[in-house]
């Protein structure tokens, strides 16, 4: 090792010690305003349980329509549990598969279950048959539900055949969503939730705290200090990585353990994707911090710029698919919208890195632009 | 001959078409406090800023603490100590962490930054006050404060940018005296203000109209140049000439 070296590794090793400093610093404002700690943390609690108990919908007397070509006993039992429930209405029960439609148009019904002829038969006999349940789902929540429901009518049903039969029967309920097959939407709120409260957390805290700074003057301090300007920056968004990952693992605790969520995929695929958004975010806050001069306009531009895009384009509210072609082609630039996307893959769908990568891959690009643009406009600021 | 530690030739700063610090030339000696007054918007802050390596000049020369305001603005930054017209430390830290965190970005050991902290909160007599947050003081302790953080590091020079203001007669009084114990350190003072009381404490003090320096010299010179008593009159009768108003 020669001189140089030793002199360089001495220089970074002092940086690295200016830079513990400054994250030290940061950490006692976070720690200190109770207030914002109580935001910080108290949100994502808060937002999950608001959205998975104020939103679950149990429905009551849904109005069904029941088409019944087999008319046996099977049927007739399916049938007649249906109707002891609270949960759904027989508007009608016929025989004609064309009444369906106009019934679904007319909005008369939210949901229709067609049992083919020889239900009972084919049930008996080749221990298997099929039944079609036909949903409405323009409002995809309520589809959901009343699907589920019936399907739920359906396995009991079956096992109490099964107890009493030694042969296993299966009836498989053929589920058909109308209008909006794939339930895209709001299927599934957590996904949603974790895009919006790490946007919060990062966009909007990281930009005020840095722009707080101006505001009060020190700023300007450290600009004349020899801590290098970028340094600054980076020391500034360490603690919220660190609380946006705290609330990731606090939004999937509550999302598995109370609200029975589960994350079908890998939770370090989970993690790691979440990072990339968090930093995207950061670099977002960051961006904004530059941009303006008072808490105020950070906020504004965070809440507007950020906020509302997220929850209109992320798709997690509103379906991105019904919306003007204009609208949907701006979606693509909200980075929310990319990770709701890769969430939504990792925990419902149980997909790996595969699948996901090109989302990922765009998130990616949204980030490196975002950090470049951040960088380009603090140096003129520096001018 | 006096060691010089700010010397600027031409020093001039334009916004496109405006010219906010016009070809401005001077020393500054070690030790001295230097008074760098100007009604609002004649340019003072963004002079200061260029010499503080804030803002980079549009063309002339400047030298601070030895070194050039154009390329080693990093090792300027190492040997300044800088103080604002707003209040610049932290009030939701305690007086010490204030103190640690500056020493801290100045890249002090451990053990140095204890020692000067510990003489920095006896020398102001905050000993009961060193582990309460900084919002917890009056102005005046927190103005002392600042003044002591910022030379921390032992800086050549200080810029301080109108650091008295909104602060009461007494408390001024007492933050000269800070200054002037700094300046028989040998640390050069530069120092902007409004109050013309506090320009006759200073050794040497410039008047900067419209961009440019109109006057400097000693007080008791500047008040012999205009033929008046009074700071007050020499300074209003040089900045009733400005164009520029604010």
């Amino acid at each position: 090792m020669n001189w140089q070296e030793a002199r360089r590794g001495w220089n970074n090793f002092k940086i690295m010690k200016q830079f513990i400093a400054f994250v030290k610093k940061e950490f006692y404002h976070v720690l200190r305003d109770k207030r914002t700690l109580l935001i910080l943390f108290g949100m994502p609690v808060m937002q999950i349980l608001i959205f998975g108990f104020a939103l679950t919908n149990e429905v009551k007397n849904a109005k069904i329509l029941i088409v019944d070509h087999a008319k046996d006993i099977s049927s007739q039992k399916i049938i007649s549990e249906i109707a002891a429930g609270k949960y759904f209405k027989i508007e009608k029960v016929i025989s004609d598969d064309k009444q369906i439609e106009p019934a679904f148009k007319k909005g008369v019904i939210h949901v229709a279950i067609v049992f083919p002829a020889n239900f009972h038969q084919d049930l008996m006999h080749l221990n298997k048959t099929q039944i079609q349940i036909i949903a409405d789902a323009s409002d995809p929540n309520l589809a959901t539900t009343l699907t589920n429901y019936i399907s739920a009518i359906i396995k009991d049903y079956q096992s109490g055949l099964n107890k009493t039969f030694s042969v296993p029967f299966q009836i498989i309920p053929d589920v058909r969503m109308l209008y909006n097959p794939q339930l895209k939407g709001a299927s599934n709120f957590v996904p949603g939730v974790m895009a919006l409260v790490l946007l919060l957390v990062c966009v909007l805290m990281t930009a005020i705290s840095i722009v707080k700074e101006k505001e009060t003057g020190t700023m300007e301090i450290l600009l004349v200090s020899p801590f290098k300007p970028v340094l600054v920056i980076l020391a500034k968004a360490v603690p919220y990585l660190l609380v946006s990952l705290i609330n990731l693992a606090s939004i999937l605790l509550l999302s598995v353990y109370v609200l029975g969520v589960p994350i079908n995929g890998s939770l370090l695929l989970l993690f790691a994707e979440s990072t990339l958004f968090i930093i995207t975010c950061l670099t977002l806050g960051i961006f904004i911090s530059i941009k303006t001069n008072t808490q105020q306009a950070a906020m504004l531009v965070s809440l507007m710029g950020m906020l509302l895009p997220t929850v209109l384009f992320s798709g997690f509210m509103f379906p991105i698919e019904n919306m003007p072609v204009a609208l949907q082609i701006f979606s693509n630039i909200v980075p929310s919208k990319w990770y709701y996307i890769i969430v939504k893959s990792i925990m419902i769908k149980g997909v790996g890195f595969s699948v996901i990568w090109k989302e990922t891959l765009i998130l990616a690009a949204i980030m490196v632009f975002l950090f470049f643009l951040s960088l380009k406009s603090f140096k003129i600021r520096m001018q | 001959m006096q060691e010089i530690v700010i010397k600027t030739d031409k020093l001039t700063k334009r916004f496109g078409d405006f010219t906010a610090v016009s070809e401005i030339t001077f020393d500054v000696y070690k030790g001295e406090i230097f008074g760098f007054l100007g009604a609002n918007g004649a340019g003072k802050t963004t002079a200061m800023r260029m010499l503080i390596g804030l803002s980079k000049p549009t063309s002339g020369s400047a030298t601070v603490a030895g070194f050039d305001v154009y390329k080693q603005t990093e090792n300027i930054k190492k040997n300044i100590g800088y103080m604002s017209q707003k209040f610049s430390l932290y009030e939701d830290l305690t007086v010490l962490e204030n103190i640690i965190f500056y020493g801290g970005i100045y890249g002090l050991g451990n053990a140095q930054i204890k020692t000067k902290s510990d003489e920095l909160i006896a020398g102001l007599g905050l000993q009961n006050e060193a582990r309460k947050l900084v919002a917890s003081l009056p102005l005046g302790w927190k103005q002392k404060l600042s003044f002591s953080v910022a030379l921390l590091h032992e800086p050549k020079i200080v810029f301080l940018d109108e650091p008295t203001g909104g602060v009461d007669p007494v408390t001024r009084r007492q933050f000269w005296d800070l200054i002037y114990a700094a300046s028989d350190n040998g640390i050069t003072i530069f120092v902007t203000t409004h109050y013309m009381d506090e320009a006759e404490y200073c050794n040497r003090i410039s008047i900067m109209v419209d961009g440019k320096i109109e006057a400097l010299d000693s007080p008791e010179n500047l008040k012999k140049q205009f033929n008046t008593g009074s700071m007050d009159d020499v300074f209003y009768e040089l900045a009733r000439g400005a164009k520029r108003v604010e």
